[in-house]
């Protein structure tokens, strides 16, 4: 009695001082590396992300210091993971989807503003040099400068131009054009290695309000700031033809319709969405698009489907011959990673040299160009698709076949159904009932299959004419992946996400249906 | 007499019917295992073909040899082992890790009792749901972004892309697990309790062994799914010594591919041999596991 009470009591106690007071110290240390990442993505303007990161810190200190919140210390790691690299993604596309976030407008306001800060201009009255540049042991720069005239000069940054009176005494050896070999400890640059130094070209020379900066390789001149911020109209002055740039859409834009380089990322309503619908000259890309993707996920499922229940219809008998061994051969291709057997079947598909173009060339005396005729390849990714998936429905489809009860078929034979009233009346809707949702998934699934499309011939052939990369066999995610990664032209991430965001409505609706369907739902909440 | 010998004669044909649809049955059978198979006996072959180009392959190539294989291990410009070691490395320490997130987290949905519990459990279902391939452009700006302040976990390093594949870990497996350990009598951890252990121990010492059949099909199906998954892969990575063997492969055949065929192949079928292994020895638990709801990658 008295030992279980003495354990209850050691149980209730609070955890001991130790690990207490290490949890803290751990929290302000961790806390502290957070606020500086955190102060350092404020500077940048990545205001999303700092954000999340903020939230998620204050939920883990509230899960690590309330005892209440115990439970939840076991899930913390999983659940920051889970928020930064799942939620926060989620969260960011649609953030994105309503921006200009692409090609000319890749950075936040303020980036671009202080880059647009930095551009200066020649003034008409304003001098030019030639230079020649010194560079001392702790790194730091000076000019010589020859003007028009012939006189020298030493320039420094944040230093008044210092002139070398012709008259008075050189104060340093100067060679036969009359440049120093050294200044005060500063070793004169090759040409060559200064016209490479990037350095050189961002350093203000002389004093402030009269900079001098290189210009090119031979010339060096007194620069002036070339545009300036206005914030009341969120416009950037041009100071040497005094017109305004007015932040238009993520540019800043001249009334004439001058606009300024770099743009910046905007927020910029439905116009992405908008986009999608309307825009004529991506429609006739998005509806092929729109259209092969909903008939390549569709036929996938019914091929692949239909060969698997085939095969586990025909083997399904206990006591057929080699059963076990043929069904370890038959799910080889599942097996392989997919993604080397679709660069194996693109091998073999090569039209002049691959294997079965060879057979078919043999054979007929042709063979369909896989990767340049629309419809073969399309028919090509079918049967890639098949080879890959048949094998996974096949397992499922006698999983399920298993499950149907004998009296069911006793009943049938009574009556005098024939095998093929039997699979239409009774194997195939008990079935679809089992593997429904399996279904459903596979649809989802085929849906957004990027591997098999961008592996096999990265969405091609080209269609042509498109404003952005679009090729035959793209679907939706191949095309996003386009209008993100593909590097060549218009990377526009905001349309990306948007066009993202419609799959997800589409995929959505889809698994909602599933849902309703399998009343899964409810077997999960029951299961909670 | 007449009666007892069509009845015989009826056997007999029912007998030969069912031998004759055995053999038809094995005649597609034969011609089925030629469809699935003929491709890797195809690599096979292309990997011990010594002119190791697309146009010069045969069946039963001429005079095999593992030249292709030993360029594979000298070539420079095509560092085969670096991929296979990243994609050994990345996959294995996103199944363990993956594997410890998702486990303790599910014991404590098992266990404990607590508020927003069920909520909780829902969210992540639903989440899950929302499939990742979607945030792809999200995720490669945000990972940019944090590069610039944490190098480390930038864009083209292995950490930033286990970090996200363990985002998605808890996903679907902690309901398959959570299932499996509510199985689990709870007597167990009571009477264990009572003795004076922690919930800490109890989970360790007693319900952690008890886990290890499941532990092995979750991890399994992870670290395959891992190991193949391509785009996140080729996305967040960008150098040639940080590839995985997918990107890597995928990449190294997209010049001259007719040439590289041999070479290929040999890389190929080194990069599948360990999933193949795995698949076919393990077939029934990993199959039990596939169609309860674990996604192959």
């Amino acid at each position: 009695m008295t030992s279980v009470s003495s354990l209850r009591t050691r149980k209730d106690k609070p955890s001991s001082v130790l690990p207490q007071i290490l949890r803290v110290l751990f929290l302000i240390i961790a806390d502290a590396a957070v606020g500086w990442v955190l102060s350092r993505f404020i500077t940048l303007g990545y205001l999303p992300l700092a954000a999340v990161v903020f939230i998620l810190t204050v939920s883990v200190n509230i899960i690590l210091l309330i005892r209440k919140a115990y439970p939840l210390r076991w899930m913390v790691v999983g659940l920051v993971l889970m928020g930064l690299f799942t939620i926060y993604p989620i969260f960011f596309t649609v953030w994105v989807a309503f921006t200009n976030y692409g090609e000319g407008h890749l950075i936040t306001q303020e980036q671009a503003v202080s880059r647009l800060l930095r551009e200066k201009y020649l003034p008409e009255e304003g001098k030019s040099y030639k230079w020649t540049a010194y560079k001392s042991p702790e790194g730091e720069y000076a000019l010589w400068l020859i003007d028009a005239e012939g006189n020298g000069y030493l320039a420094k940054p944040n230093e008044p131009l210092f002139q070398l009176d012709p008259e008075d005494e050189p104060l340093w050896e100067l060679d036969d054009k009359g440049t120093p070999e050294t200044i005060d400890g500063y070793q004169r640059l090759n040409a060559i290695v200064a016209a490479t130094d990037k350095n050189l070209t961002e350093i203000l020379f002389g004093e402030e309000g009269r900079t001098i900066q290189v210009r090119s390789p031979s010339e060096a001149a007194e620069l002036l700031q070339k545009y300036t911020y206005d914030p009341d109209q969120d416009a950037m002055i041009d100071l040497e033809t005094g017109v305004v740039y007015k932040n238009l859409r993520g540019t800043f834009t001249s009334s004439s319709g001058q606009s300024l380089r770099p743009g910046f990322v905007e927020s910029i309503g439905f116009t992405n969405f908008t986009k999608f619908f309307v825009s004529p000259a991506l429609r006739g890309p998005l509806v092929r698009i729109v259209t092969w993707n909903f008939s390549f996920a569709f036929l996938s499922l019914l091929l692949n489907f239909a060969l698997g229940l085939a095969i586990a219809i025909l083997f399904n008998d206990p006591g057929f011959p080699f059963r076990k061994l043929i069904r370890t051969l038959l799910i080889i291709p599942y097996t392989v990673p997919a993604l080397l057997t679709i660069l194996v079947w693109r091998g073999m598909l090569n039209p002049e040299l691959g294997v079965i173009s060879r057979i078919l060339g043999n054979l007929f005396g042709w063979a369909p160009s896989w990767f340049t005729n629309q419809w073969w390849a399309k028919v090509a990714i079918l049967l890639i698709n098949l080879w890959l998936s048949y094998p996974y429905f096949m397992l499922i489809s006698s999983g399920a076949l298993q499950s149907i009860s004998d009296d069911y078929y006793a009943a049938a034979k009574v009556d005098g159904a024939n095998a093929w009233q039997q699979f239409w009346h009774i194997t195939l809707p008990l079935l679809l009932v089992a593997v429904g949702p399996l279904l459903i998934s596979s649809f989802v699934f085929n849906f957004n299959n990027f591997n098999l499309i961008y592996i096999f011939n990265a969405g091609g052939p080209p269609m042509a004419n498109t404003p952005t990369p679009a090729g035959h066999t793209d679907i939706l995610i191949s095309y996003v992946y386009n209008l993100a990664f593909s590097g060549s032209r218009g990377i526009d991430y905001g349309f990306a996400a948007a066009i993202t965001i419609i799959i997800f409505f589409i995929v959505g609706t889809i698994t909602l249906l599933q849902f309703r369907f399998t009343r899964m739902w409810e077997e999960v909440s029951e299961n909670v | 007499m007449s009666s007892k010998k069509t009845v015989t004669n009826i056997k007999h044909s029912a007998s030969l019917r069912r031998k004759i649809g055995i053999g038809i049955r094995l005649v597609i059978a034969v011609a089925l295992i030629i469809f699935s198979i003929f491709p890797i006996l195809w690599v096979v072959s292309a990997s011990i073909n010594p002119t190791g180009s697309l146009a010069t392959q045969r069946l039963i190539p001429r005079n095999p040899g593992f030249g292709n294989y030993q360029r594979l291990m000298t070539s420079g410009d095509f560092p085969f082992w670096t991929w296979f070691w990243n994609s050994i490395k990345i996959s294995s320490i996103t199944a363990v890790l993956s594997l410890s997130i998702t486990t303790v987290a599910a014991y404590a949905f098992s266990r404990f009792r607590f508020k927003g519990r069920q909520t909780m459990l829902k969210a992540i279902f639903l989440i899950q749901v929302f499939p990742a391939l979607l945030a792809l452009v999200a995720t490669f700006l945000m990972i940019s972004q944090a590069g610039d302040v944490l190098p480390f976990m930038g864009l083209n390093t292995h950490t930033s892309l286990i970090l996200v594949y363990l985002g998605g870990a808890m996903g679907m497996n902690i309901w398959l697990m959570k299932g499996y350990m509510d199985t689990v009598p709870r007597e167990i951890d009571e009477s264990a309790m009572v003795e004076g252990a922690t919930s800490w121990q109890i989970f360790v010492r007693l319900i952690l062994p008890l886990l290890k059949p499941i532990l092995i099909v979750i991890g399994i199906i992870n670290y395959i799914g891992t190991y193949g998954e391509f785009v996140l892969a080729r996305v967040l990575l960008s150098s040639n010594d940080k590839y995985t063997l997918m990107v890597g492969l995928q990449i190294f055949a997209g010049a001259q591919f007719d040439q590289r065929w041999g070479v290929f192949a040999a890389g190929a079928l080194i990069g599948a041999l360990p999933i193949m292994i795995i698949y076919l020895i393990l077939q029934d638990q990993i199959i039990g596991g596939l169609t309860l709801g674990a996604v192959k990658g």
